[in-house]
């Protein structure tokens, strides 16, 4: 018992007081350095916990994958790009990069665009933070729960009996056949219908910072505008939009990635079968399935490269940024 | 600021001190650390079965269920974090752990020529790596059972002992059940699995168990006219399936059989294993009078006696002291009993006979007794191949694939995957 | 701001129109608040009914009579053995986990927002790059770590994870905002003489507060739900630090049956994280920044 109070006292008092002696720390240390010298060593005391914990925890395994990603399977030996080749040979694995590039547009597009769309109405009216709730719940629910919900949503029972999926139910009415939702692969619908469980989870994260970032906005800007005859449609697009694009860069970043990683909505409702499978079911299946290292390590790595043309795309905003400021 | 901050200093030093000291405690002298896939109800039997053991060495079990146990393992075994003892997710899984030298060989830790007359040959050898024992089976199963409900048609005097005579009779005493067959595959990550035991059980017994041991060893290819033929036979139920193919991949594995209690009836037979006594509706239902079920029929008269059986495997990682003692106590008959006691499960040694009701030790007989035995195929397979297998089985089914493509799919995995 | 005298046909036309679409805005903001809620209102119902019923009969039936509600799987769920230890250590870990890396991320994005120095944005770039990779992927080696500092299975060793596997997208998120913070206010804190870090606590904090409250709400979240790093870290060592989401897993045994706890168990898992984020909302009120993002 005793242990458990120190770990909560550790918790709730010392964590916080740690770092804040930190950073007062480094004001301190920096005393002793020549004034002309301070600007340039203090960011990187500022920088150092972040730095420290990413090279550790981040760095350097992705280094180790980096070198893993040209050994072969026990890892005794170099097999140069083998294992990259077997990935861009494998019909599996060009299907499953095919559905990834579905996810990557439709769920960024669909998450931005929704948590665009509340952000904004939800701002207007006297119900805000319950209608924010209402769309942040399905973020707060767990990916498993979120699994069992949509496929109960999904659900399928032969034409002629009761059907007990939402959807099947809902078409029903209009006399229109039950639909195996998950199994359709013609025109990617069940890869669809899973980018559809994914949406409905993260367009709350989306609206929270969207929001965040509104509030944010100064209201005299918008009411002067609309004191000289602008609608509200213009007021969007003169000048909330334009203000909001830093943060939706952000955004539209963060969800690109999730798309690239998203994993546990495949695994928990399809794991992949029927065209569905995605690089991230690949990996974890390679690495924890069949114990293939190398070849985890190549499509990781794969997955890095690929993000590389949205970063260079960051580094140009923030240069525009910069220049602005 | 700094003078507001200052008194965090030696709170923080304390602290930091005190926080190093939550320990970790592994398995000592007195504690046996334990992992295995086994929660909930499951978890209750086996706390149940090792408690005797407790009692009587005074020493502790730790254990912990987890559905993940190939994360964790696949996590532990490269990095040596390692429980005492841990139940191993397969005969394949088994041999890698062994090939790394994490597991540790039990031929001096059990009485090899008591384990060895108690337990079922097959399942003997199937611990096995190079001659040397690695994992012991402490709970079993009889895969490729023939369920049906006595309330319709009792077929407990005379059930059919040939495929053919399932369709007639099956056929005859239809009644005003929708098909023949209940069938559902769906099961989250390893959907596809009742189906391989279907084409499984079909091959074992028209082609036998040589031909069924060369083809899970990788030995023939999965073109060849028997497999196909297996394959074949399976679409064949898939079309006399209550809702079809279709319906099958929808179903999850577990409420399959469901239809079978309705009235009217989707369906007639409901083909599964022993354990899904507690699944489902099953689970509410009374053995012998509202379930029964008959072993899979034979299609070639000379491998009529096969079974087809699985089971849950068990290692050990630290020999400890504390450790083998209850590995030792685990093979024993009296601890399997205890659990065979609790339902949904079956001993692997041939003594236990604690059964709950007749179904289940008839079928805890038939492992003890086959003529011939084999285990699950597809869990000895390479697990590449494994995975392969399952998700082909459910594009087969869902009508996305026709058997040559499948098996011309699968035999590409396979040149892979037992190349190593 | 002139509205008072705004000519009166300009008021009425805008009142009118305004009138209009606030019609509008309120149909499509509840259209979409039900069709977010369905699928969690289908699950919420059917965990209150029994496995049998749950699984065998749409939910909407059981808003109809007969009722059979009933509150067995929420009392199944209850009384797992180790809910309560499991509870407590969620907290263990979730609240640090949230809280080092809003403070180590608040350092680093104030140093690349207003601090010079070479190679910043493509320092930033990389950090930020580090949002993909795999988490998988860091698992073996970090445990390696850990066990070689003897810390495996600890909480400090899974605050440290995640406090790491927070920072990429912490930092992008602060430094967006801070960035945007006007350059005015720090450079006349600045004259009179204000040090970085008075800057930082006593201007840069307060005026980011809505992203530091959204992060905190999301590294709530992800860390109180996480499974994999908790089940990675800490089973093999010292499985009394499990964490609820492992509890709740366990619900469904190895032959798939227990299925039907998971709704019960995910609305009871539900609750905290909820109430954190609607213990935030205050801080997402106009005002606080007021007048800081420039036109």
């Amino acid at each position: 018992m005793a242990d458990k109070l120190i770990t909560a006292a550790i918790v709730v008092v010392v964590v916080p007081a740690v770092l804040i002696v930190y950073i007062w720390a480094t004001e301190q240390v920096l005393r002793f350095l020549p004034e002309g010298r301070k600007p340039r060593v203090r960011p990187w005391l500022w920088l150092g916990p972040a730095l420290a914990f990413l090279a550790v925890f981040l760095i350097y395994p992705m280094v180790g994958t980096f070198v893993r990603s040209f050994q072969n399977h026990p890892g005794t030996e170099f097999v140069g790009l083998d294992n990259y080749a077997w990935f861009i040979g494998s019909s599996d694995a060009l299907s499953a990069l095919k559905n990834n590039i579905l996810w990557l547009v439709f769920l960024t597009l669909g998450v931005v665009g929704l948590g665009l769309l509340v952000a904004v109405l939800v701002d207007r009216v006297r119900y805000e933070t319950i209608a924010k709730s209402v769309i942040f719940v399905p973020l707060a629910i767990s990916m498993v729960a979120a699994g069992v919900i949509w496929l109960y949503m999904y659900q399928y029972k032969p034409p002629g009996a009761i059907q007990t999926g939402t959807l099947n139910a809902a078409i029903g009415v209009f006399g229109l056949g039950p639909v195996p939702w998950l199994q359709v692969q013609e025109f990617s619908v069940n890869t669809f219908m899973l980018i559809v469980v994914m949406t409905w989870m993260w367009t709350g994260f989306a609206m929270v910072i969207i929001s965040a970032a509104l509030k944010g906005i100064n209201p005299e800007l918008m009411e002067a505008a609309r004191v000289d005859g602008a609608t509200e449609f213009q007021v969007f697009r003169g000048i909330i939009f334009p203000l909001l694009v830093p943060t939706l860069v952000v955004v539209s970043t963060t969800m690109i990635i999730t798309a690239l990683k998203a994993f546990d909505i495949v695994f928990t409702m399809t794991s992949g079968n029927l065209e569905t499978n995605v690089i991230a079911n690949l990996m974890y299946a390679e690495m924890f399935k069949f114990s293939q290292y190398g070849r985890a390590s190549a499509i990781a790595v794969v997955l890095l490269l690929a993000i590389i043309p949205i970063m260079v795309f960051n580094i140009g905003r923030f240069r525009q940024q910069e220049a602005v400021r | 600021m700094s003078r507001r901050f200052k008194w965090l200093m030696p709170i923080t030093v304390v602290a930091l001190v005190l926080g190093a000291c939550t320990t970790t405690t592994t398995g000592d002298g007195k504690t046996v650390t334990v992992i295995g896939t086994w929660t909930d109800a499951e978890e209750a039997a086996f706390l149940a079965m090792v408690k005797p053991w407790e009692d009587e060495t005074g020493n502790t079990v730790k254990y912990q269920g987890t559905r993940s146990i190939n994360d964790i393992l696949a996590a532990g075994v490269p990095t040596g974090v390692l429980p005492d003892l841990a139940g191993l997710p397969g005969p394949g899984q088994m041999a890698e752990y062994a090939a790394a030298g994490a597991l540790k060989p039990l031929d001096d830790v059990l009485d090899v020529s008591t384990y060895t007359s108690e337990t079922s040959p097959g399942l003997v050898s199937l611990g096995q790596v190079d001659g040397k024992t690695y994992g012991v089976f402490i709970k079993a199963a009889v895969k490729g059972l023939i369920w049906y409900n006595p309330q319709a048609h009792d077929y407990s005097t005379s059930p059919p002992a040939t495929w053919d005579e399932v369709a007639s009779m099956g056929a005859a005493n239809m009644g005003d059940a929708e098909s023949l067959w209940c069938l559902g595959i769906e099961s989250g990550d390893a959907s596809g699995w009742p189906a391989t035991d279907w084409v499984e059980n079909i091959l074992l017994r028209q082609a036998g168990p040589d031909v069924y041991n060369d083809w899970w060893a990788g030995n023939i290819p999965w073109t060849d006219p028997a497999i196909k033929t297996a394959f074949e036979t399976y679409m064949e139920v898939v079309d006399h399936s209550y809702g079809g193919g279709t319906n099958a991949v929808a179903t999850k594995f577990d409420l399959a059989g469901d239809p079978m209690f309705a009235s009217p009836p989707g369906c007639e037979f409901f083909q599964q294993a022993s354990f899904i006594t507690g699944l489902g509706a099953f689970a509410d239902k009374t053995a012998g009078t509202d379930y029964n079920a008959f072993a899979f029929p034979a299609f070639n008269e000379q491998y009529a006696g096969a079974v087809e059986g699985a089971g849950d495997l068990f290692g050990m990682f630290h020999d400890t002291d504390a450790a083998k003692s209850l590995m030792k106590y685990l093979v024993t008959a009296d601890a399997q009993d205890i659990w065979v006691q609790a339902g949904g499960a079956l001993s692997a040694n041939k003594n236990a006979d604690s059964y709950p009701d007749d179904i289940s030790r008839t079928m805890g007989g038939m492992i003890a007794n086959a003529t011939s035995f084999v285990f699950d195929a597809s869990d000895q397979m390479p697990s590449a191949m494994n995975a392969a297998f399952w998700s082909h089985m459910v594009s087969l089914t869902a009508g996305q694939e026709t058997v040559d493509e499948a098996l011309a799919a699968l035999q590409e995995v396979a040149d892979d995957a037992y190349a190593e | 701001m002139t509205a008072v005298g705004a000519p009166l046909e300009q008021a009425g036309l805008r009142v009118g129109w305004l009138a209009r679409h606030r019609i509008g805005l309120h149909t499509v903001l509840i259209i979409l608040m039900i069709i977010w809620a369905v699928p969690t209102v289908g699950l919420f119902v059917n965990s209150f009914r029994p496995a049998t019923e749950a699984f065998g009969t749409p939910w909407w039936q059981a808003l109809f009579p007969p009722y059979h509600f009933s509150l067995e799987n929420y009392e199944h769920v209850l009384s797992q053995s180790n809910i309560g230890t499991n509870f407590l250590n969620s907290l263990f870990i979730t609240i640090p986990s949230t809280v080092i890396p809003i403070f180590v991320a608040a350092f680093a994005a104030y140093a690349f927002s207003w601090m010079e120095f070479p190679g910043r944005n493509i320092l930033f770039v990389v950090v930020v790059g580090l949002l993909v990779v795999p988490l998988q992927a860091t698992l073996i080696p970090v445990l390696s770590l850990f066990a070689s500092w003897g810390i495996a299975g600890t909480f400090p060793a899974i605050w440290l994870a995640h406090t790491a596997y927070g920072l990429p997208f912490a930092v992008y998120l602060l430094r967006n905002f801070m960035g945007s913070l006007p350059r005015e206010v720090f450079e006349s804190a600045a004259i009179d003489g204000a040090s970085p870090v008075t800057s930082f606590f006593r201007l840069a904090i307060p005026m980011s507060v809505p992203a530091i409250a959204a992060l905190a709400i999301f590294q709530f979240l992800f860390v109180w739900n996480d499974l994999l790093v908790a089940l990675i870290y800490i089973s093999l060592a010292n499985p009394d630090n499990l964490p609820l989401t492992a509890s709740i897993a366990n619900l469904v045994n190895s032959t798939g049956g227990g299925s039907e706890f998971l709704g019960a168990a995910a609305f009871i898992s539900m609750v905290l994280p909820l109430l954190v984020f609607f213990g935030l909302q205050r801080y997402f009120v106009r005002g606080i920044v007021g007048g800081s993002v420039k036109g």
